[in-house]
């Protein structure tokens, strides 16, 4: 217990830390860095208390192809020497203190409403019984989500269509100069126009019209 | 204080979510980092969805957290790629210098 309670501490902190670095940090490429940190010490927690699966699925998705989307996003776009200013705005600006502001407030919130949490002794008798099988967390997780989740999962599976669409059609350009197959012009072309078959006789040659 | 229970993981998840929307209110810089800090608050849900699942013995809330993962990465697709045009567009992705909406 010892051990959880060390590994807990550690993790989350540097979750917190890395995520304060986000925020702060002066170069866009090393929030990106600390964003990869921040996600690689919340699966680690994840996979500590149990969701080893969940832990993985994060570290894939997010370290492996959001985060390296977004290191390519801020090589492509040159900003890297955009410095912050978030202290010597040019006008007198009352972003910084509104903004301090709002997220204390709801910071407290949430801080109230997990403090004032109290659970009915028997709450927990009334949920299902899927995690206290002997199977693994994979093996559970799939056996409730191909069968109960199964229309949301091919809903999921369409927003991811959507969104790679958009993303293709957002970033897509023609530019001068660049030759591309047309595949109408290739799809409609009649036979006479096509290439021509003809037969040699040997040491004849062959008349070519120009 | 060795006990870890719901409630340190909700707090964690409660600070991390404060420090995206600070992220969000305090920016100047450009427009990935408030993306970034969106992923930050979308972290933040998923540790209380997986922090109540795995305490309270019900596995809806990973299946979620799988979905929120999904609905996050097509998020993240979709504005880096409005980011990239308004890139091409105007040439700046400061904060202070989009302003077309005058808001």
């Amino acid at each position: 217990m010892l051990a959880h309670a060390i590994f807990f501490y550690f993790f989350s902190f540097v979750a917190i830390i890395s995520a304060i670095m986000v925020t702060a940090s002066k170069n866009t490429v090393h929030s990106v860095f600390f964003l990869i940190l921040d996600f690689i010490s919340i699966s680690c927690l994840f996979i500590m208390i149990g969701a080893e699966f969940l832990g993985m699925i994060m570290l894939i998705v997010y370290v492996g192809a959001v985060a390296v989307l977004f290191l390519f996003v801020v090589m492509m776009l040159n900003v890297t020497q955009q410095k912050n200013q978030w202290f010597k705005s040019s006008e007198t600006s009352t972003h910084i203190p509104v903004g301090l502001i709002v997220s204390l407030i709801i910071f407290f919130e949430l801080i109230i409403v997990i403090g004032g949490w109290k659970y009915k002794p028997d709450i927990i008798k009334n949920f299902s019984d899927s995690l206290i099988s002997n199977s693994t967390n994979t093996h559970t997780i799939g056996s409730v989500l191909y069968t109960e989740y199964i229309h949301l999962f091919q809903i999921s599976g369409m927003i991811l269509l959507v969104a790679m669409i958009g993303a293709i059609v957002l970033t897509f350009r023609k530019r001068e100069g660049v030759k591309r197959q047309n595949y109408f012009s290739q799809i409609s072309r009649e036979k006479n126009q096509g290439v021509e078959v003809v037969e040699v006789k040997s040491n004849e040659g062959v008349k070519i019209d120009v | 204080m060795f006990e870890v229970s719901l409630g340190h993981y909700l707090t964690l998840g409660a600070i991390i979510f404060t420090i995206g929307i600070i992220g969000i209110f305090l920016n100047r810089k450009n427009v990935i980092v408030i993306l970034m800090s969106i992923e930050l608050i979308l972290l933040a849900v998923n540790i209380n969805l997986v922090s109540f699942s795995i305490f309270l013995q019900d596995l809806s809330g990973q299946i979620f957290t799988l979905f929120i993962l999904t609905v996050a990465a097509a998020e993240a697709a979709i504005g880096l790629a409005i980011i990239v045009v308004y890139y091409r567009n105007a040439g700046t992705i400061r904060v202070e210098e989009i302003q077309n909406l005058k808001g």
